[in-house]
């Protein structure tokens, strides 16, 4: 099972958290305000590889974080939060 | 392909012609599906369909294989009612048995909550022409003698919806019917040839290139499953696309009993009897996107606990097999089919775990669009540009999702 290291409530595991989704980017090359909405409010990168995106300890201390997670291995990469 | 399955089918492998009309990439049952009817309905027959592993290695042949139609939208209604149709005949149509049993369907709830939804359900399923009506406890008990009413004094069963025509099929033959149909109408079919890039000139989609070297193509179709973003960021495509696994696993062979196919909607769980009598249980995907294949325990637990609470004799039944599935769930839980804006590209995506029903209709819908380049009215409502007009299709609870 996926375990994330809490930046409160160290390790635990994937059950007591909820998923947040990926942190929404909106490429450059989308120019037009009205599709850059669209963009940033429907599509995702869906990233196949490290992918940056936030979570919610619901189980535990109940606060959001941001972490990396490789999504071909479902595995949090590093020790390090990238921002609590 | 196993020597075992190639003597049961007659399949001619070819070799790839550095050209075709049209191009589809991934030979699942989408793939496949669009393939033969573009050959048996259309006449176009120069049409290869790729596939990175071997045909109805990816989703085709990881799912649960329910077919039904019981929807909680019109659009979807009526689309899925057509393909529960062209799923009756397909037997008949292609010669091939692909074990297709009409079971019934029966979605079981436990909450005043669940009952209104499932009221308005049958509701606007009788309304578009699909059947599905509201059943009493003892009804259910009825139809399927060994449920549980008290729900394990957990989930004690406060009615439900009943969808007669709910049926399952034997994924892998439905996979092979329609590659046996387009193949012997002069479709191709290579196996173990992976997209690696999309040939474009300007914007447009020309062809796909493999390891083999490049193949150009007036059209080209993506009917893959998970890895979908990937294969639609090489033509500039952004789908509103998440990959999410899906675990399902089968218990020991049991004798018949199982009647309907019995689900949960508030359980998010349900369990058929495949033709050998092992039941067949699966749930809601892993709330995490993920590329990763892995089972997990917690799965296996969490949805077997369930199952015993309205089928107490599963208890004594042993897990043979589980695996995962990786499922391209849209955004707004209904498929994506059509053109994408960019010329020679069109797709078939979004079925995350609710594709397998969508096969038939699918694919003779896709072939459709592609041999007369009009939109298909049955599919227009699901085309990718919905999203940017703000029509989203929401049907979540549809799906045995939440």
């Amino acid at each position: 099972m996926l375990t994330i290291a809490c930046p409160n409530c160290g390790e635990r595991g994937v059950d007591e958290y909820r998923f947040g989704g990926e942190l929404p980017t909106v490429p450059d090359s989308v120019t037009d305000p009205g599709e850059r909405n669209v963009d940033y409010l429907w599509f995702f990168d869906n990233v196949a590889g490290p992918s940056t995106e936030r979570w919610f300890h619901d189980g535990g201390c109940r606060r959001w974080f941001t972490v990396q997670r490789d999504t071909l291995s479902d595995r949090i990469i590093g020790d390090r939060i990238v921002n609590g | 392909m196993n020597e075992f399955v190639e003597t049961i089918l007659s399949l001619q492998w070819q070799d790839p012609k550095p050209t075709y009309d049209v191009v589809i990439v991934g030979g699942g049952g989408h793939g496949l599906s669009a393939a033969y009817h573009l050959a048996a309905r259309h006449g176009i027959t120069n049409v290869a369909v790729l596939e990175a592993n071997y045909i109805g290695s990816g989703n085709s042949g990881r799912n649960t294989t329910i077919i039904r139609s019981n929807y909680g939208i019109p659009e979807s209604v009526r689309f899925y009612q057509h393909s529960v149709d062209l799923y009756n005949q397909l037997e008949t149509e292609t010669g091939c048995w692909i074990m297709h049993a009409t079971k019934g369907l029966m979605w079981l709830v436990h909450t005043e909550t669940g009952m209104r939804a499932e009221r308005a359900r049958s509701l606007v399923n009788t309304a578009c022409g699909t059947e599905t009506v509201m059943i009493s406890p003892e009804e259910a008990k009825a139809l399927c003698p060994q449920l549980d009413l008290s729900g394990g004094g957990r989930y004690p069963v406060r009615g439900g919806s009943y969808h007669p025509g709910g049926a399952t099929a034997r994924h892998d033959r439905v996979v092979w019917a329609y590659a046996q149909g387009a193949m012997q109408r002069g479709v191709h079919v290579h196996q173990h040839t992976p997209v690696i890039d999309l040939l474009r000139d300007g914007d447009r989609v020309t062809g796909v290139m493999t390891p083999n070297g490049p193949i150009s193509a007036g059209m080209v179709m993506s009917a893959v499953g998970g890895k979908v973003t990937q294969l639609a960021a090489m033509a500039g495509v952004r789908l509103p696309v998440r990959t999410h696994p899906l675990q399902a696993f089968v218990t020991n062979g049991y004798a018949q009993g199982l009647g309907p196919i019995v689900s949960s909607t508030e359980l998010l769980t349900y369990v058929s009897q495949t033709a050998r009598g092992q039941l067949l249980m699966g749930a809601e995907f892993e709330p995490q996107p993920t590329y990763s294949m892995q089972t997990s325990f917690q799965t296996l637990a969490n949805v077997s606990s369930k199952v015993a609470y309205l089928l107490p004799f599963t208890r004594n039944l042993r897990v043979l097999r589980q695996w995962t599935g990786i499922c391209d769930v849209s955004a707004d839980f209904s498929p994506i089919m059509g053109g994408t804006g960019v010329d020679g590209f069109c797709i078939t995506t979004g079925w995350g775990t609710w594709g397998f029903k969508a096969i038939p209709a699918s694919g003779e819908q896709m072939a459709q669009y592609i041999a007369t380049g009009d939109t298909p009215p049955l599919i227009a409502p699901f085309a990718l540009s919905r999203f940017a007009a703000d029509h989203p299709m929401a049907d979540q609870g549809s799906t045995g999702t939440r």
